[in-house]
């Protein structure tokens, strides 16, 4: 682990909204986050909508400002402009001005880095490349698509080669190949050393991307940690895949249990169940399929946070980074 | 899609009927909505120099519609050049008009000579350094007023302005000497045909220059019939009788060419079919205007 | 342009022009050969001074609504369609991207303007005017008023910063006609013989930019030479305030929470 400070350091965080026709009423809309992300790490933000997602990574940007708390990066505040060169961010939505082709906004915004003309233009040309946009890269912005918007969005934010990205919604309107494209661009950025923040809804990206996750509900962290630790929680169950058989029929408990699955069916029991179950398949003369762990997901994890009752907040989990 | 060419030809055609329901109304009612100078003005937000030219223009169609009509007014033609001065009030030419209009009879003025002090008075405080200004006024003051000491003290001050023609102060020491006189009536008229650009106030000087022509000639007439018949013993029955006794050359004609007409009692007058108009001066001149 | 406002600014008139902002040109120009045609038939001995007031005006007019419709929108089209999201996380201050907008609409107005005073020597040539000494007052008369689309401009934009495009109309639209009539207002406040009244109005004459100060229309038609002292007051009188203005809507958009 580098000694260096944070990559992005987060200190009590806090973000109160006036609400009500008189705006005398306060919505916090985050809660004394306080949350470090290391360089080089991929770090995925989780959370239902409304959460604060979004309003966290605005924060950071200095497109609000914080009722209380601070916030760095790399070291230096969130208000220092200059800080800027180092970063790059996707916003949620990405808007761009949609009378520009896609070089025009990537040669306009590589402008307030100082380039020189042609190293600007190989730039654009490169990181056009890279997100799949060369061939429109001529058409006016207003004729993309939603995915297209997302690509030129990717795009602006790592033209600049930032030290760490920050990417609000980076899956949203993309098609799985477009996902996967993502994908392999932030794994990409990781392997050439930077950070990446991102928020998302897709979990299973999450799980898979991620070096570390913060979940975040209602404004406050839930939890913190790999992915791996999070769900470490739970019990372990086991899955039987199998095919029916003609022979004596499973107890009726077990039956009850299981969910046909195209053609086959699946069977969770727990651990200690197991062998009792296998037992009866083999009576029926069901053809076992596959015998997995049932590991249980980021989302079931998250489904549970989400249905607790507000009024009873968990303590934040602190897992251990690896 | 075809309905579209249709409907405005039939907005077309209404348009056309009511306009000529309106112009028939108009000529009755004379219509200026706002009549305010100042209110003009201020709503003009600072664009008032384009309006004044708007409402010269205005100004002098209105005229022209009017001009030579039966029993023509001109009721507001005050009211426009009142407003185009105000609003620019470096309008020349439209002190200039006014100054001959505004003041004429008839059916060729307003016949408010009045009036056309009072706009030539404004433009000379406005531009000091015109003298065709102070021309005008001297006009006015001589023609309509028969105030000869106030045309004398204006063709005075026109004279001292930087480039004032040789003539003013000549026509300022005339004043004196002989206002009044057809001579001198004839040389105001004369400066005003020569130095107007305005082809309808050139007209109106030539007519009346014609018209002052015929009054010197009919004075002439007169007195060589009177020295006729202090020959003779009675008036001449022709003017050939008047060429016969050597006291004309030929038969006299006015200047329009229509040949006089010589009445019983030795006075001559214009044969009634000529266009030719002896001005009228008034008996009575009309008060002069309070400043 | 290596400044970041500079970017900034290049770019607002590129959006303006994409906009089809510089058709309003054809419009004038179809005004000016109207006139220039028609002003030798219609008007009587004024050719010359119609054509430049007919040229100022238009200029001034076609600018004016240029400066306001635009100008409200400079900074509320940026936060309302969150192309500035994107923009600020660059090392851009605020006050940079502030200065950019309004440089990049003064360029295009100074772009149009140009080309409409051309229209307008074109059509002075066309009426058979030669050009004299005396027509440098009309080029005198188009920097004023470039000035004052200066100003309005640095008005809008303030607005634009906080309030919705309707509303800043109004207000930008409402100060401009003040500030033509701020010294009848004045003169309003002298004559009523209540101090607080005369108070006002002179509070009133000396906050609200001094419009009726940049219209030589009049004299650039009469052909009338324009006092040098008039044109740097002029010329500082609007970089004072513009500056004022652009410091105000500064500290109003770097506190402002973007939606």
């Amino acid at each position: 682990m580098s000694s260096h400070s944070p990559a992005i350091d987060i200190q009590g965080l806090t973000k109160d909204y006036p609400v009500g026709f008189w705006r005398k009423r306060m919505r916090r809309s985050l809660d004394n986050l306080s949350l470090q992300v290391q360089e080089g790490e991929i770090f995925g933000f989780l959370g239902p909508n409304g959460a604060g997602k979004t309003t966290t990574l605005k924060l950071l940007m200095g497109l609000i400002f914080p009722t209380r708390g601070t916030a760095s990066i790399l070291g230096r505040p969130i208000d220092d402009v200059a800080m800027h060169r180092e970063i790059g961010y996707l916003p949620e939505q990405p808007y761009f001005y949609d009378y520009l082709t896609a070089r025009e906004l990537l040669d306009y915004y590589a402008r307030f880095s100082r380039y020189s003309t042609a190293d600007r233009r190989t730039r654009v040309a490169r990181v056009l490349e890279r997100v799949g946009l060369t061939a429109s890269a001529d058409v006016q912005l207003r004729k993309y698509s939603k995915g297209m918007l997302q690509r030129a969005g990717i795009a602006q934010a790592i033209i600049h080669d930032p030290r760490v990205i920050f990417l609000d919604e980076p899956m949203s309107g993309l098609d799985p190949i477009g996902r996967r494209e993502v994908r392999d661009i932030i794994l990409d950025l990781k392997m050439q050393g930077r950070t990446v923040f991102f928020s998302t809804h897709i979990l299973s990206d999450a799980e898979m991307l991620c070096d570390r996750v913060a979940v975040l509900h209602l404004g406050k962290l839930r939890g913190v940690g790999a992915p791996s630790t999070i769900v470490s929680m739970d019990e372990q169950g086991m899955e039987i895949l199998f095919e029916p058989g003609e022979g004596r029929s499973l107890s009726a408990s077990l039956a009850q249990r299981a969910t046909p699955v195209g053609g086959r069916y699946r069977l969770d029991v727990r651990e200690a169940e197991l062998y009792s179950a296998l037992d009866q398949l083999r009576d029926c003369n069901a053809r076992i399929l596959s015998v997995a762990p049932l590991r249980p997901t980021l989302e079931d994890y998250f489904m549970r946070l989400v249905e607790r009752q507000p009024e009873q907040p968990t303590a934040p989990v602190e897992a251990s980074t690896r | 899609m075809m309905a579209i060419p249709v409907l405005f030809a039939l907005l077309f055609v209404l348009q056309t009927r009511i306009d000529a329901r309106a112009q028939a109304e108009a000529q009755a009612q004379e219509e200026l909505m706002l009549r305010s100078p100042a209110a003009i003005e201020k709503m003009s937000l600072g664009y008032n120099s384009l309006l004044a030219d708007v409402y010269w223009t205005r100004a002098v169609q209105y005229y022209g519609e009017r001009f030579a009509t039966p029993h023509a007014t001109f009721g507001l033609l005050w009211p426009l050049l009142d407003i185009s001065t105000t609003l620019d009030p470096k309008l020349l030419p439209a002190y200039h008009f006014g100054a001959i209009f505004l003041s004429q009879s008839g059916n060729s003025g307003a016949d408010r000579p009045d009036l056309a002090v009072k706009l030539v008075k404004r433009g000379i405080a406005a531009n000091p350094k015109r003298w065709g200004l102070y021309a005008d006024l001297a006009f006015l003051y001589y023609w309509h007023f028969q105030d000869y000491k106030d045309a004398a003290a204006a063709y005075l001050a026109g004279s001292k302005v930087a480039d004032g023609p040789a003539w003013m102060p000549i026509m300022a020491a005339r004043m004196e000497q002989k206002g009044g006189s057809i001579d001198t009536s004839r040389l105001v008229w004369s400066q005003i045909y020569e130095s107007s650009a305005n082809e309808k106030i050139r007209k109106m000087a030539l007519d009346t220059l014609k018209g002052l022509k015929a009054e010197e000639d009919e004075a002439d007439l007169n007195n060589l019939a009177d020295q006729y018949r202090q020959r003779f013993g009675r008036f001449p029955s022709s003017f050939a009788e008047m060429r016969d006794a050597g006291l004309l050359r030929g038969i006299p004609v006015d200047p329009e060419g229509y040949p006089y007409v010589l009445g019983a009692d030795g006075k001559t007058s214009l044969d009634p079919h000529s266009p030719v108009v002896i001005p009228e001066v008034p008996k009575t001149p009309p008060p002069l205007p309070k400043d | 342009m290596s400044t970041m406002s500079g970017v900034v600014a290049v770019n607002t008139f590129r959006e303006a022009v994409r906009d089809r902002v510089l058709y309003n040109l054809v419009f004038f120009a179809l005004l000016m050969i109207g006139a220039a045609i028609l002003v030798g038939q219609i008007s009587i001995g004024i050719d010359r001074l119609v054509i430049v007031n007919l040229g100022l005006s238009a200029i001034s007019i076609f600018g004016l609504v240029m400066a306001i419709f635009i100008g409200v929108g400079l900074v509320y089209k940026e936060m309302e369609k969150r192309t500035l999201y994107s923009l600020l996380a660059k090392p851009i201050r605020r006050w940079e991207f502030l200065v950019g907008k309004y440089a990049g609409l003064v360029l295009t107005l100074a772009i149009n303007t140009a080309f409409m005073t051309i229209g307008l020597a074109a059509a002075l040539f066309y009426v058979g005017r030669p050009f004299v000494r005396s027509d440098a007052s009309i080029l005198v008369a188009v920097y004023f008023i470039l000035l004052a689309l200066a100003l309005v401009t640095a008005i809008a934009l303030f607005f634009s910063c906080f309030s919705s495009p309707m509303l800043s109309t109004l207000f930008t639209l409402g100060i401009y006609v003040a500030g033509i009539f701020a010294g009848d207002i004045r003169n309003f406040g002298a004559l009523t013989k209540n101090p607080m009244m005369k108070g006002v109005t002179s509070a009133i004459y000396y906050l609200v930019p001094n419009f009726h100060n940049f219209n030589s229309i009049a004299a650039a038609a009469h052909g009338e030479p324009i006092p040098f002292a008039l044109i740097w007051q002029n010329t500082l009188y609007a970089l004072l305030y513009i500056v004022l203005l652009l410091v105000a809507s500064s500290a109003v958009f770097s506190q402002r929470n973007l939606k």
